[in-house]
């Protein structure tokens, strides 16, 4: 199955592209500035395409099959959105055109803040940053420049749930804040007690997921907000899970001051293979000062006579750019695309089979699965991976054990709070055929657990490759292609 | 519209979850302000919103109406069919980070493969698998050289013809770190040996960009030097398409590497998404922030890949880590990977000398213009500055009334420049559009 690397491909003085002779007389090029040696490959076109179609066919994907990746929200990505979002009059415009030369896209720009916004329930919202974590660390920068905006420099402190994802506690420490960890109470919420306890005149905020990362809407969610807010700090919120509050819940209604959205997930945006995302962060009214550069923003709402006029402003106490140019302009036209095809019953709708789907696999599971926190759970829920009668086995064997049925695993190394945790998010694009599927394959291997528990160990025998040996990786140090001397 | 479910699933779900209907599930949420009338309008089909999209598009000018000179850290460049071609497979597009390398291998190649082509380009050992674009990867850059000395040293000296946009990126991300930003008052016609008397004990990285942010080329030797004397790390933030031609900056002995991969086969799309390109040598690896894919072999023997060194990583050490990136530009970074490959070692040089040259003579051009002048000793790749008889920003409306985008108005972000033009030109653009741009100065100018 090893595919060769298109360097091992390549041959001396092969092509994949010509381009034109120069239509203008040659000049002198600087000597002393001029390259000698430039090791890249030589590669025919076809090769080039053959190789990658090839290498292609060794992944798992949406596309291919079902992939219940807990907090990754793994849903089925709409064409059309693929296609509106390679227009020539999308792709081809230059981020510094003159701003009447690009009234299209900015306009997209602001109808897809204002859905945003109402969406949340925030006041505004900026599609700067490029993804989850970068909204994060937007996020975090905003509550610190309002708290320094008042002469409030001590605040300091940001609460991260023990559940929190890692991107949480390491984008506030970038941001400068001191992490203090808070841990759930029995039922998986936050623990008000503990929240109590570090309310002082030193916080800045907290850093809450909700739904959390055990797939559970917080309880205490209204009292912690009120919490936080009666001490004077700022409410955080993480949108991975946006996908449970599609018409449901506004999360500004919450308390939450600040919150990303993730439009990968939510919003339908193709993951990429792990990039492009793109992570909007919305803020109620006293934070909008802060976005970062640049916005946009209606200068004139238009007539019958006159369209709309859209501009480029930076907030006035903005925390400055967090990325060149505009955000994730593309990603950003998908999203919208996907939006204006649901509209706002299809969005309500998104979320409620989204819950939906997530509730009926647990519900197949629970008796076999340990579900630590057992409720009713919200888009995803948590199994444990492990039984005392089939010592040996963990989570990761299970979810080795699931690709050889053809579907991708759960998420197993977070939240941190479950041991050998199965994250298990269906999305609501699924039939209940395929997720009955996953449930058969999910019982057969809890029972091979028990009575042949080698059948796990040795997982996956399907796939195009076995388990991988991540020690000898990391001992190696391999990181490039190594080339013969004489390349 | 994208679910599945008839009537008969969902009474069937339900009934297994123990629920009467779906309202249920949500039952621990609080009443008010549950299920609310949101004030936007209802779906539409597919064919309703390719029309409400074409016509958003066709609002907008591209260098299909326009004639471009404009760069500035984005550049018109031909995307050959085959990058695309790849993109679209949907085994790479609608896949997420390789957390399981067994059915993964497709992503983990391409990102190993990316890595290979970034340290051959840049010429350095290693180089990690992309930050979000050329502003997060010069940012990164000084949150590595930050931690490298552990926050004992807290100067940076950051040149001020790094791209403005790079600059103000550094200074948000690097807020909470109490650092000291020097560099930037310089008089901007300065070459890099102007930093090196702000170079001390206390300096941690010195930040250059090659070409600079007005296209122009120097020899970072000494800068180099004077940066190592002290031990502090230099940085250089390229433009790939640049490096087909000129020396690489670890000829300079550079310690880190950065670059926007925009020109790499990636559409303009209005700034994004972009590539941030970041390479270092062996001895910093374990400081780079951002994902690594390495080689290994499975459990049959078969060459294999798997992210690696993850331990460096936010979901490992948490607020420990250096930075919270959890991804990389996936698809991006691959358009990247097929566009090097396709071009190879001739096309990448080919392309870069065709670049050279139609700048060049577009520089020689213009220079004839009575008024405009381009320094003609100062050697630069594909992007020059024009001084202008008139501000720059008039320039361009005179030229844009031609359906010319002239260039980049460098008064914006350097107030003593406002007659300062910043033309870049590449392969896109022919002669006779670079003589029509000419002749429209001359009439227009014309007194």
């Amino acid at each position: 199955m090893t595919e060769p690397t298109i360097f091992e491909l390549s041959r001396p003085n092969r092509k994949g592209i010509r381009f034109p002779a120069p239509d203008v007389p040659l000049s002198e090029l600087p000597k002393e500035f001029l390259r000698e040696e430039l090791p890249l490959p030589e590669v025919p076109e076809n090769e080039v395409i053959r190789h990658f179609t090839n290498i292609s066919q060794l992944n798992h994907a949406v596309d291919i099959g079902f992939y219940p990746l807990g907090s990754c929200t793994m849903k089925y990505n709409p064409k059309i959105n693929e296609e509106t979002s390679r227009l020539p009059g999308f792709s081809q415009i230059h981020p510094l055109q003159p701003v009447k030369t690009v009234q299209g896209a900015l306009g997209l720009m602001h109808e897809t803040q204002r859905w945003l916004a109402e969406i949340s329930g925030f006041n505004t919202v900026s599609l700067q940053p490029a993804a989850g974590a970068h909204g994060e660390l937007t996020g975090v920068l905003i509550i610190r420049a309002y708290h320094r905006s008042r002469g409030d420099t001590k605040r300091t402190k940001m609460l991260v749930p023990d559940s929190a994802h890692g991107t949480n506690p390491a984008s506030s420490a970038m941001s400068g804040m001191k992490i203090i960890e808070l841990t759930s109470d029995d039922r998986g919420n936050i623990d008000l007690d503990a929240l109590k306890a570090e309310c002082d005149d030193t916080l800045a905020g907290i850093m809450i997921t909700n739904p959390n990362t055990l797939g559970l809407f917080d309880e205490n969610i209204i009292e912690a907000c009120q919490l936080v807010h009666e001490s004077g700090g700022l409410v955080y919120g993480d949108g991975a899970n946006m996908n449970a509050l599609l018409g449901i819940y506004k999360p500004a209604e919450m308390g939450i001051d600040v919150m990303h959205f993730n439009l990968h997930k939510t919003f339908a945006t193709p993951h990429g293979g792990g990039g492009p995302g793109s992570g909007p962060v919305g803020v109620i009214e006293e934070l909008a000062d802060f976005l970062p550069a640049p916005l946009v923003v209606m200068t004139s709402a238009g007539d019958e006579d006159n369209p709309a006029f859209y501009d480029l402003i930076n907030p006035e106490q903005t925390i400055g750019r967090v990325k060149s140019f505009h955000g994730h302009f593309s990603i950003i036209v998908r999203a919208f695309t996907y939006m204006l095809s649901l509209g706002k019953n299809g969005l309500k709708d998104v979320a409620i089979h989204a819950v939906l789907n997530a509730n009926y696999i647990q519900a197949l599971v629970k008796d076999v699965y340990h579900i630590p926190y057992e409720r009713t759970c919200m888009h995803e829920f948590v199994a444990e991976g492990k039984w005392e009668d089939a010592p040996g086995i963990r989570a990761l064997d299970i979810s080795k054990r699931l690709i050889d049925f053809g579907f991708h695993p759960p998420t197993n190394y977070f939240p941190l709070i479950v041991h050998e945790a199965l994250m298990i998010e269906p999305t609501e694009t699924e039939t209940k055929e395929t997720m009955d599927a996953f449930v058969d394959a999910l019982l057969q291997i809890a029972n091979e657990a028990k009575t042949d528990p080698d059948i796990l160990h040795n997982a996956p025998t399907k796939a195009p490759f076995g388990r991988l040996d991540e020690v000898k990786a990391a001992k190696e140090l391999i990181l490039k292609t190594q080339l013969p001397e004489d390349y | 519209m994208y679910t599945s479910h008839t009537q008969a699933d969902r009474e069937a779900m339900l009934k297994t979850i123990g629920v009467d209907k779906v309202e249920d599930l949500f039952q621990c949420l609080p009443d008010e302000g549950k299920f609310p009338q949101l004030a936007l309008p209802e779906g539409i089909t597919e064919m309703e919103a390719l029309d409400e999209l074409q016509y958003i598009s066709s609002v907008n000018e591209t260098p299909q109406e326009l004639i471009s000179f404009l760069g500035a850290g984005a550049y018109n460049h031909y995307i050959p069919a085959g990058v695309d071609s790849i993109l679209r497979r949907s085994e790479f597009y609608t896949a997420y980070t390789p957390y399981q390398p067994e059915i993964a291998q497709g992503t983990l190649q391409s990102i190993f493969e990316y890595q290979s082509l970034i340290a051959a380009l840049t010429g350095m050992d290693v180089a990690n698998a992309s930050h979000y674009d050329g502003a997060t990867a010069v940012a990164e850059a000084v949150n590595m050289a930050y931690h490298n000395f552990r926050g004992r040293r807290k100067k940076i000296v950051l040149s001020p013809t790094v791209h403005p946009q790079y600059r103000d990126t550094i200074h948000t991300y690097t807020k909470g770190m109490d650092l000291e930003i020097v560099g930037e008052n310089l008089k901007p016609e300065a070459g890099p040996d102007e930093l090196i008397s702000l170079i001390d004990d206390q300096t941690a990285l010195v930040l250059v960009q090659y070409p600079d942010f007005f296209g122009r080329i120097y020899d970072l030797t000494k800068l180099s030097e004077a940066a190592h004397a002290e031990k502090a790390l230099l940085s250089v933030h390229i433009n790939p398409i640049a490096l087909g031609l000129i020396k690489p900056p670890s000829e300079f002995d550079a310690d880190i590497v950065t670059g926007e991969g925009q020109p790499l086969g990636i559409p303009m799309a209005f700034g994004g998404p972009y590539l941030g390109l970041f390479a270092t040598k062996n001895q910093y690896v374990r400081k780079m922030s951002g994902r690594l894919a390495g080689e290994t072999v499975d459990t049959q023997g078969q060459r294999g890949y798997v992210l690696t060194l993850s331990t460096r990583e936010q979901h490992i050490r948490r607020e420990q880590a250096t930075s919270n990136i959890c991804t990389n530009q996936g698809l991006i970074a691959l358009a990247s990977t097929v566009y090097l490959s396709l071009l190879g070692k001739n096309g990448l040089q080919e392309l870069a000398s065709l670049n050279y040259h139609k700048a060049h003579y577009a520089a020689e051009r213009i220079s004839t213009v009575p008024g405009f002048m381009v320094n003609p000793l100062q050697p630069f790749f594909n992007e020059f500055v024009v001084h202008c008889p008139l501000p720059a920003a008039e320039i361009n409306k005179l030229l844009m009334a031609h359906d010319i985008l002239g260039g980049y108005d460098l008064g914006q972000d350097y107030p003593d420049l406002t007659h300062e033009l910043l033309v870049a030109v590449t392969e896109m653009n022919s002669r006779s559009e670079i003589d029509f741009m000419v002749e429209v100065l001359e009439e227009e100018t014309h007194d």
